[in-house]
């Protein structure tokens, strides 16, 4: 279908225009410290998008005309505020891009149907818990927590790549065994259970989230890959019994952590009174909501609020990563703040649309729990950033600065535009 | 599945709607209880930007406030500078960026930021700000002058203590001086050390905070109620036979051990005989006395544009609370400004202003006017009158008596050359043996009053005539030889 493409050209276009608005706004409001050759980047990145374009049309041409654009808004929306808060990240992020863009292109050309991931499920499943483990063991502490593992010099997220890993796994799993699970093996007090070991992959999985929180101090890849798996047992089972333990589960586990880890205690305390540590603990959230309260209804103009220090460091503690939903915020106001929720509304939209026309459970399973883990990931960060739910270090997808997330965002996208590509051929 | 895949996408919808509400919670709802909070960067950022309005002497050109501007990133920032250093350190107050702001920067501060809601000046900053040019605020004049606020600095050096002194007519506030005072250009960077206990609280302003014992000064306050109750005159006799007299069951003894005899009230007033003022506060009883100084400005926040924060009122205190009026208290001794009296400075210059100015009470202000950047008029004072305290017969007799005090009585060392000045001297005990709070209160000339002044001295040995009363003397001597007085 040609038209699909073309659709997505003009798509891309639309974002096109709106990005160079975006940087000319910055540029305007900021040319005593920014130079003009920055603007570079924009365009940059628009011809990145389009060689993503150019690589769908060679390799799925029947892949979603909607996904692509959106993902270039959102990134776009990163970008200006990335560069706006230093242009220097900016070129960083364009360079992830490309990184990303290489990961994207080599999924669809490469593998081109997700279907030949399925046999691989045991093996991925065995990868994203070692990526982990191993970022337990030897990982890079930053900020307090250690998510980080230094890989020939770069810093790698593994937890950004481990949720990937995970939906192919537990798309590929809980295919196999959701019947299985389904079936009650034997029944205590009127519940059916299924036989142990069916159940035994499912508790490991709890065992390595509450991990995660308890070793690697970080409760958003935590809450993130506990989410997933919870989301895609129910869609597979639709038995209430798995997500009511499971959330029982997770509420035990979290109290434990809680009990057990003062730092987890910390930062609960902090989301209850941010204001009883202001200069410390709760610096980072306070300014963060002064920041989103800054930019009222209408926002204070893209380059136009107070960001950076004149020593140039940020107002919000790591405002390019965790803070950059408060910096858009403050500068595109409540219209700018909810219109970005609602391109990830859409975005989950046509990820779930996806899911539900694709032909095989494996399909559906891995599209819905792709959408799922975007749509997870954003709701921590922004929930976090305003203080509707503890703030866990966790990038917002798109948007956020940062090389891990930006890659692994990348091939998110690759495989959900798979799926759909696949149901369109097969359908025509 | 699909089913459930719907559910799930319904859960996401729930989800980004919460978060559009929470959003919106902080950018409508919290936003305006954020925005004031001086943990909030983006607020000292954009005070930094606006040029803050000059604060004038009454003279209409000595800067008592002003700016220096510097360049940081392209940006033009503005720090303020205050030329004459601590000599308007408590009037003025301050304003920085980390540690707030006080006095008059901070009572006049949307006038100085141009904030206010005035038609040209709203016009003006939008102006201003469409062009991306600096927003400059309203500078105000106040009423203060410089001769006068210099003799009282120079007079309290050494002390602890206040002086506060009103154009009578008007209730322009002349002078406001507290030591110890503070240097307002380094406030910022030596905050810590002057809120130190140790450093003898430089930053309260005593003027307007400093809670004091009146001593006899507030005789005339009890002079007053008495004159105005019809059961006394000036030449009514009272018999004051005796050091001391017993009032509620507890000896009150005249200073020095004196025994007034059978005297007049104006003597008593003269030569500040307390068994007889003790005697006069229970003829009047509790319930005319405290009529009276409800009508001077007791028991409230003196109605000045000052910060509220910066002023107390005056009344009687129990465990720091005002007590309340219907309490008992011991009439006799407050009649002669014991018992629990705390009384600020200004207080007393407003009671005596008010004698000076017929018995009427003018409402006290440090603004003159606002002018707008161009030139333009903002806003101007203009004397009001609050109430008529007393008649004017009883005013006269009240000056008439209080002439006597510096012409022969304990308020000689009041008297300035050829002018007339009426006052009336007091000497508080502390509570700590061979400390006094000394006070004097008097204006001049006293035929046509131009100041009326209040001076209180903390923790001296000395007494309201020796030490106060001189200090008022240079100060209404400069302020009348600068020619300033209409």
């Amino acid at each position: 279908m040609r038209s699909a493409r073309f659709r997505e050209l003009w798509n891309l276009l639309a974002v096109a225009v709106l990005t160079g608005v975006g940087f000319l706004s910055v540029y305007t409001a900021r040319q005593q410290e920014i130079t003009s050759t920055s603007l570079i980047y924009a365009a940059f990145f628009l011809a990145l998008y389009f060689v993503a374009h150019l690589g769908l049309r060679a390799g799925l041409p029947d892949a979603d005309p909607w996904l692509l654009p959106l993902s270039a808004l959102l990134t776009a929306m990163g970008l200006t505020e990335i560069y706006r808060l230093n242009p220097l990240l900016a070129r960083d992020q364009s360079i992830w891009i490309v990184v990303g863009l290489g990961g994207f292109l080599a999924l669809i050309l490469l593998v081109g149907d997700q279907r030949k991931l399925e046999s691989y499920k045991y093996t991925l499943g065995v990868a994203a818990v070692a990526m982990l483990v191993i970022t337990m063991l030897v990982g890079t502490t930053i900020n307090g927590a250690k998510l980080w593992l230094r890989v020939g010099g770069i810093q790698v997220q593994p937890g950004e790549f481990a949720k990937l890993l995970l939906v192919i796994f537990l798309a590929g799993y809980l295919r196999e065994k959701r019947e299985l699970l389904t079936m009650a093996h034997r029944r205590i007090l009127g519940v059916g259970l299924p036989a142990a070991r069916h159940l035994g992959p499912l508790l490991a999985m709890t065992g390595v989230a509450l991990g995660v929180v308890a070793v690697m101090n970080d409760m958003g890849t935590a809450l993130l890959l506990y989410g997933i798996f919870l989301a895609m047992v129910y869609v597979a089972t639709g038995r209430q019994l798995y997500t009511v333990a499971g959330l029982a589960l997770f509420i035990g586990g979290s109290f434990l952590v809680y009990r057990l880890t003062p730092h987890v205690q910390e930062r609960f305390q902090v989301w209850l009174d941010p204001w009883k540590t202001p200069h410390t603990n709760g610096y980072q959230i306070i300014q963060s909501i002064e920041s989103i309260a800054d930019g009222g209804i209408f926002g204070s103009g893209l380059g136009r609020s107070f960001q950076v220090f004149s020593n140039g460091s940020s107002v919000i503690p790591a405002a390019q990563t965790d803070g950059i939903y408060a910096v858009w915020a403050n500068e595109t106001g409540l219209a700018g703040a909810a219109g970005m929720l609602l391109i990830y509304l859409l975005f989950a939209y046509r990820g779930f649309k996806i899911a539900s026309v694709a032909d095989d459970s494996f399909s559906k399973l891995l599209a819905a729990g792709l959408t799922f883990t975007v749509v997870l990931q954003a709701f921590l960060i922004v929930g976090g950033i305003t203080r509707l739910i503890p703030l866990t270090g966790i990038t917002l997808p798109f948007v956020s600065y940062g090389g891990s997330s930006v890659v692994s965002n990348f091939m998110l996208l690759a495989l959900l535009l798979m799926v759909s590509s696949r149901t369109a051929r097969v359908r025509r | 599945m699909n089913p459930r895949i719907g559910t799930l996408f319904k859960l996401c919808a729930g989800a980004c709607l919460v978060l559009i509400s929470f959003t919106a919670y902080w950018q409508i709802w919290a936003a305006s209880g954020l925005a004031a909070r001086q943990d909030n960067a983006r607020l000292v950022y954009r005070q930094l930007q606006i040029k803050r309005g000059l604060i004038l002497a009454a003279n209409g050109h000595t800067v008592l406030a002003t700016n220096t501007e510097r360049t940081k990133d392209g940006l033009n920032v503005f720090l303020r500078r205050y030329p004459l250093g601590p000599l308007f350190g408590h009037p003025i107050g301050y304003n920085t960026v980390g540690s707030g702001r006080s006095g008059l920067e901070l009572s006049q501060n949307d006038y100085l930021t141009a904030s206010n809601a005035n038609l040209s000046t709203i016009l003006g900053r939008i102006g201003d700000k469409l062009q991306g040019e600096t927003v400059t605020g309203n500078n105000v004049v106040t009423s203060l002058s410089v001769p006068a606020q210099r003799a009282a600095m120079q007079g309290l050096q050494g002390h602890s203590g206040a002086v506060v002194a009103i154009e009578p007519s008007t209730g322009r506030v002349l002078a406001m001086a507290s030591t110890p005072g503070y240097n307002p250009n380094t406030v910022a960077r030596n905050f810590a050390k002057l809120n130190k206990p140790s450093s003898g609280a430089p930053l309260l302003n005593r003027g307007t905070q400093g809670l004091y014992a009146p001593g006899s000064t507030f005789k005339v306050v009890t002079a007053t109620a008495a004159l105005q109750s019809g059961k006394f005159t000036p030449n009514t006799l009272i018999n004051g036979h005796g050091t001391c007299i017993t009032v509620q069951t507890v000896p009150l003894c005249n200073a020095g051990g004196e025994s007034a005899g059978v005297v007049s009230l104006s003597d008593a007033l003269t030569f500040s005989y307390n068994t007889v003022f003790a005697q006069v506060g229970q003829a009047v009883g509790q319930q005319r006395l405290y009529a009276t100084m409800r009508d001077y400005g007791f028991f409230r926040d003196p109605p000045l544009d000052y910060p509220s924060d910066e002023m107390e009122p005056s009344g009687l205190y129990s465990h720091g609370h005002l007590l309340s009026q219907r309490a008992p208290i011991d009439v006799g001794r407050v009649a002669i400004g014991q018992e629990r009296l705390g009384v600020t400075p200004i207080q007393m210059a407003e009671v005596v202003a008010t004698v000076a100015n017929h018995g009427v009470r003018m409402r006290p202000s440090l603004v003159d006017r606002v002018v707008a950047p161009g030139g333009g008029n903002v806003y101007t004072t203009h004397p009001e009158q609050l109430v008529r305290v007393m008649s004017p017969q009883t005013a006269n007799e009240l000056t008439d008596m209080m002439r006597r005090v510096v012409e022969e009585g304990t308020g000689q060392a009041a008297n300035v050359g050829n002018l007339s000045v009426a006052g009336k001297t007091g000497t508080a005990e502390t509570g700590v043996s061979g400390l006094n709070t000394a006070w004097f209160i008097a204006f001049a000339p006293a035929d046509n009053p131009k100041i009326a002044i209040a001076v209180t001295i903390e923790r001296t040995p000395e007494f309201g005539g020796t030490i106060a009363a001189p200090i008022a003397a240079k100060v209404i001597t400069a302020y009348l030889g600068s020619g300033v007085a209409k």
